[in-house]
């Protein structure tokens, strides 16, 4: 019983893992890394 | 006699605000109305923290999400989705009741006295559906559609509902700056007015903008059910007497739904339990 409860959190980090290395190999993280860098000037409300 | 449970409330409000400094840590920003712009800005803040505060050390994951998805690139955002996958399976909500600044924010107005406080709303169970629409809607349908000549899409959340960058981003910003204070104009306004609304609301009912509109409380309380940091009622302990319930602040029968998408996870009903049958998993 106690193994069967760590299966999905298992299944859930090992996807979200594997989400982010696809991700960086895609090059996603420049995308954050851009946005994140330059004031937002729509989520500020001036845009 | 079952040892009482610690109220969590000091220490969680400890960590809310060491965590905010943590992520807001650019403090020559708010002197300059300069932004952060190193490296670290590649990873995201576990909760709704704007990256465009003069603080901010990290990315917005509801923020870098519509980045992506608005992309002229991308249409699918598997390096926010796995970030929030691998922190929502860690810990579900509990990054809503410990971590997020804004919901400091709201903690903090909560405190005020008001006449009335109000524990729900008339329809409060549609209402608390609402966060999931503004998810798929505003976060992920419209910036994945509605493109521009150039193939780029708003942000949609961001832009015309996101009370943290008003508040975060939008004030300071605007008050370090001239040139933003000169264009300023109808958009400004109403996302002011959204973020009074709900800050008003913040004295009167319990964290309304994480139980109605949040969109990454959504998400990580999709969560809260299969995460390594969840509840479980041991039912030999369990009377149902309800005290957990009348605990919670936002209205949860933790007894039945101890991992309720709902659930911050401030752990007021643990304390409050008279048996200690509320547990950690």
């Amino acid at each position: 019983m106690k193994r069967k409860t760590w299966i999905i959190p298992s299944c859930f980090l090992i996807a979200g893992f594997l989400m982010i290395v696809l991700g960086i190999s895609r090059g996603e993280h420049h995308t954050v890394l851009e946005k994140a860098i330059k004031i937002c000037l729509e989520c500020i409300g001036i845009g | 006699m079952v040892k009482k449970k610690k109220r969590p409330g000091k220490i969680r409000l400890l960590i809310q605000c060491a965590f905010g400094a943590l992520s807001n840590g650019h403090l020559i920003g708010f002197k300059t109305g300069k932004i952060y712009t190193g490296a670290l800005k590649v990873l995201c803040a576990p909760g709704m923290n704007c990256y465009s505060c003069p603080g901010a050390l990290g990315a917005c994951p509801i923020g870098a999400l519509q980045a992506v998805l608005n992309s002229k690139q991308y249409h699918i955002a598997l390096y926010v989705f796995g970030f929030m996958t691998v922190m929502g399976t860690f810990f579900g909500r509990l990054i809503c009741g410990f971590l997020c600044p804004f919901g400091l924010v709201q903690d903090i107005i909560h405190k005020i006295p008001t006449p009335k406080k109000v524990r729900k709303l008339p329809g409060e169970v549609y209402w608390r559906w609402l966060r999931f629409v503004l998810l798929g809607v505003f976060v992920i349908l419209l910036p994945m559609i509605v493109h521009n000549l150039f193939g780029i899409g708003d942000p949609w959340f961001c832009k015309y509902i996101c009370p943290v960058g008003t508040l975060e981003a939008g004030v300071p910003l605007v008050l370090l700056n001239p040139a933003l204070k000169d264009a300023i104009g109808w958009h400004y306004a109403w996302k002011i007015a959204i973020a009074v609304l709900i800050l008003v609301a913040s004295a009167m009912i319990y964290r309304p903008f994480c139980r109605y509109l949040c969109p990454l409380g959504a998400i990580y309380g999709l969560f809260n059910r299969f995460a390594i940091y969840r509840y479980h009622i041991d039912t030999e302990k369990c009377v149902g007497c309800g005290a957990c319930q009348s605990a919670c602040k936002l209205e949860i029968p933790v007894w039945k739904k101890p991992n309720s998408m709902d659930c911050i996870r401030c752990g007021e009903c643990r304390h409050a339990c008279p048996t200690g049958a509320i547990k950690i998993k």
